[in-house]
């Protein structure tokens, strides 16, 4: 309980109240951060928070469920850069949002998560509604807090917002308990944020990065790997002068697509298990690999044993437990992505000479580019081209977890940041559709295209409600190929076809669905078909959902296979 | 050899959960940990103990400590002059006969018999970890009834440091 004990009666004519309940201090808290949107459920622990928002004129969205609110956050988060606030109440409330943390400790997203508590009095007594959120969200926050008193809120909040978006971005989890939120306090939000363990180092150490520069002039086979890192730090300008400074290739990652444009002469694609044929030989066959802002995840690197081998490895990363974790790294760069290539491009740098590299790389782009067959069916792959020309390649795209995830990396290319969101290390399937509702709250004026498979949408797809309510004008298309595609796709290549739990045999009508949302729907079983539903979809002011029926047994390749080094892939051309 | 860390942190509710969560997700195996106040208001000292590993794994280890908001400071003192102990009960099967040939045994080790009864006594070991190894497998043969050890805490050594080492190993607590 808080130490200080409110006076009876302190208000005196025209003086405001300094005293203010702990509810309200997490709205007053909210606003001086500006936040723009609060995703939540309500619930009985947060019933004094709700209190508070009642009329406090921040906008609040009404999810479904609580892991639609932190995904939506998410998505918010991804494409504004600004920090995403989710609110569920205790026991329940708390654990559903487990997922989206998990997802976005691993994608270094921003997220504030405040959890309501049972009161003080009881926590350890198994009270209705109770668990220990801290305990369980350890692991998967960046960091988290127990308040105890009221007192110490605004300080808390305080530094929860700092530490969610400085440094690698991440989620901090925030558990008030129902008294507390009750309980009065002083309300100080001036004081500056102090917290000695937590110093993330944002400038690069120079000497280092003179070494980098001068491995970049002994260089025959130089590439940039560029992740996420660039894409948080806003560094995709300084990353294009110094791939064009230096003319070296770039590779992505899949979280970091849209930091360098995907029509530049020195882009070699996604690498990675589906990544292009020329980004993983750049990345096997490398001497110099520049790593920025990416975490050598295992479904890029493939079998590390044939990762980089022969590579003098940069790795320059704000967080500094990510280097050499997977990855052998001889120079290693601690420090924000943006600052390390604006100091580089203080320095001299100078083209590679890499002209036989270039010419080998530049005939495997051409002669291996991603690929599918018409047979007369409806394509995914198409389907994205024909997204990609209806939305001339500016739409924000959001995606769920599988084969459509996939393809739509492959074939919607992006020539800017902050237009691609999808879950990438935890790959959450169902964050697809709450995560486009988020998306289109942070881009309010853009296109946001929501691709989901028909299996991951049936996981959150109780958000359409949300997508109806706000008429938020998100176009959802389904690739419905009755299956869990990429699972289905597993038990074909290396379960001998044995299809265990992976067939849906009995799917909901999805435009039924779409209409008891009040949602318009659209079922297409052809090119064409979709080409119209998609321009009538474009041309509505609202939501709408377009299920494209596609073959079940089409794949996705080009394919590292588990266990194997990514210069083996298989299916990389028809 | 088992590798010594000394980890400063916050001292603050759930903070060694917060640790040991990461030893536990990150694969790490624990041999002892030992937690106990500093010289400093707020601040606790972790003495960890771990198996022996390859460099790039200790590194990561003490890099993952140090990504903890709570986690001030992390240092191997493995390998830097340091000084470590370990504190022991040992409650040895000894019938009245025996004490004085247990007297004997103890009196190299500098341990003392703390407590008396009638069939056991309890003594009491402070020492380098080896120090006190060796000494329970001297009194094995007498039969150990109980065994407490305290793990490890340790110091890197400094001669200005030697009088808060007495004072560390009074306060540090069993876990």
């Amino acid at each position: 309980m808080s130490a200080l004990v409110q006076p009876t009666s302190n208000q005196t004519a025209g003086v405001p109240d300094p005293w203010i309940t702990g509810a309200e201090m997490l709205v007053e808290a909210l606003r001086s951060e500006g936040v723009e949107v609060i995703f939540g459920y309500p619930g009985g622990a947060v019933l004094p928070l709700y209190d508070a928002l009642y009329e406090c004129g921040i906008p609040h969205v009404l999810t479904r469920h609580e892991q639609g609110a932190i995904h939506a956050a998410e998505g918010y988060a991804r494409v504004s850069g600004k920090t995403g606030v989710v609110i569920a109440t205790s026991g329940p409330g708390a654990t559903n949002l487990v997922t989206g943390l998990a997802d976005a400790m691993l994608d270094s997203l921003p997220i504030v998560a405040i959890t309501g508590q049972v009161p003080t009095s009881v926590i350890g007594s198994d009270a209705f509604q109770e668990t220990s959120i801290i305990s369980i969200s350890t692991p998967i926050t960046k960091h988290n807090y127990q308040v105890r008193t009221a007192q110490e809120l605004p300080g808390i909040l305080k530094e929860a917002f700092h530490i969610a978006s400085t440094g690698r971005p991440g989620p901090v989890l925030i558990d008030i308990p129902k008294d507390v939120a009750n309980a009065s306090g002083i309300f100080d939000y001036q004081e500056p944020v102090q917290v000695p363990g937590y110093q993330p180092t944002i400038k690069p150490n120079q000497m280092q990065l003179r070494k980098v520069v001068s491995a970049i002039r002994a260089a025959k086979k130089p590439v940039i790997l560029a992740g996420a890192g660039v894409l948080h730090a806003k560094a995709h300008e300084s990353l294009r002068q110094f791939a064009e400074q230096t003319q070296i290739p770039v590779v992505h990652t899949l979280l970091g697509l849209g930091g360098f444009p995907a029509d530049h002469s020195l882009y070699l694609g996604m690498g990675g298990m589906h990544g292009s044929l020329v980004a993983n030989m750049a990345l096997y066959e490398t001497d110099l690999l520049i790593n920025i802002g990416a975490r050598f995840d295992d479904r890029l690197t493939g079998n590390l044993q044939y990762f980089a081998k022969n590579a003098v490895v940069v790795h320059i990363d704000i967080d500094p437990a990510e280097i050499g974790k997977n990855v052998r790294t001889h120079i290693p760069v601690v420090g924000d992505a943006g600052e390390s290539l604006k100091s580089m491009l203080d320095m001299e740098l100078t083209p590679v000479q890499a002209d036989e590299w270039m010419a080998y790389l530049l005939q495997l782009r051409d002669e291996y580019p991603f690929w599918y067959q018409q047979d007369g069916t409806l394509k995914p792959q198409r389907v994205m081209e024909i997204v990609h020309q209806q939305t001339q390649g500016e739409a924000v795209v959001v995606t769920d977890v599988g084969q459509h995830q996939m393809w739509a990396a492959q074939f919607y290319p992006f020539n800017g940041p902050h237009r691609w969101v999808t879950s990438g290390g935890l790959g959450t399937m169902g964050f697809g559709l709450p995560a486009a509702i988020g998306a289109q709250l942070g881009a309010p004026d853009r296109t946001v295209v929501a691709i989901v498979g028909d299996a991951g949408f049936q996981m959150t797809l109780q958000e359409l409600s949300v997508l109806a309510e706000s008429q938020l004008p998100v176009k959802v298309i389904i690739f419905n190929n009755h299956s869990l595609g990429m699972v289905r796709q597993w038990q074909e290549l290396f379960y001998e076809g044995r299809y265990s739990e992976t067939l849906l045999s009995n799917q909901p009508d999805f435009v039924k669905l779409a209409d008891a949302y009040h949602i318009p729907g659209f079922r297409v079983e052809g090119e064409e078909d979709f080409a119209r539903a998609l321009q009538a979809g474009l041309a509505t002011d609202g939501p709408v959902l377009i299920e494209c029926r596609i073959n079940p047994e089409e794949n996705v390749f080009p394919m590292v296979a588990p266990g194997k080094g990514i210069h083996e892939m298989v299916g990389v051309k028809p | 050899m088992n590798r010594i860390v000394s980890v400063i942190v916050n001292n603050k509710p759930g903070v060694l959960n917060r640790v040991t969560a990461m030893f536990m997700r990150r694969g790490f195996n624990i041999q002892s940990i030992t937690v106990g106040a500093t010289e400093a208001e707020g601040q606790s000292r972790m003495t960890i103990v771990v198996a022996d590993m390859d460099e790039p794994d200790i590194e990561q280890m003490m890099k993952q400590l140090h990504k903890q908001i709570d986690v001030l400071k992390v240092t191997e003192v493995t390998e830097q002059p340091m000084v470590a102990r370990e504190l022991a009960l040992i409650r040895v099967h000894s019938p009245v006969p025996t004490r004085g040939v247990l007297s004997t045994l103890i009196d190299p080790f500098r341990a003392t018999i703390i407590d008396v009864g009638v069939e056991t006594v309890t003594i009491q070991s402070v020492g380098k970890p080896e120090k006190v190894d060796a000494l329970i497998a001297l009194l094995r043969p007498y039969g150990i009834k109980e065994l407490a050890r305290t793990g490890v805490t340790a110091l890197s050594r400094d001669s200005d440091t030697v009088g808060e080492v007495a004072r560390l190993q009074a306060n540090t607590l069993s876990l």
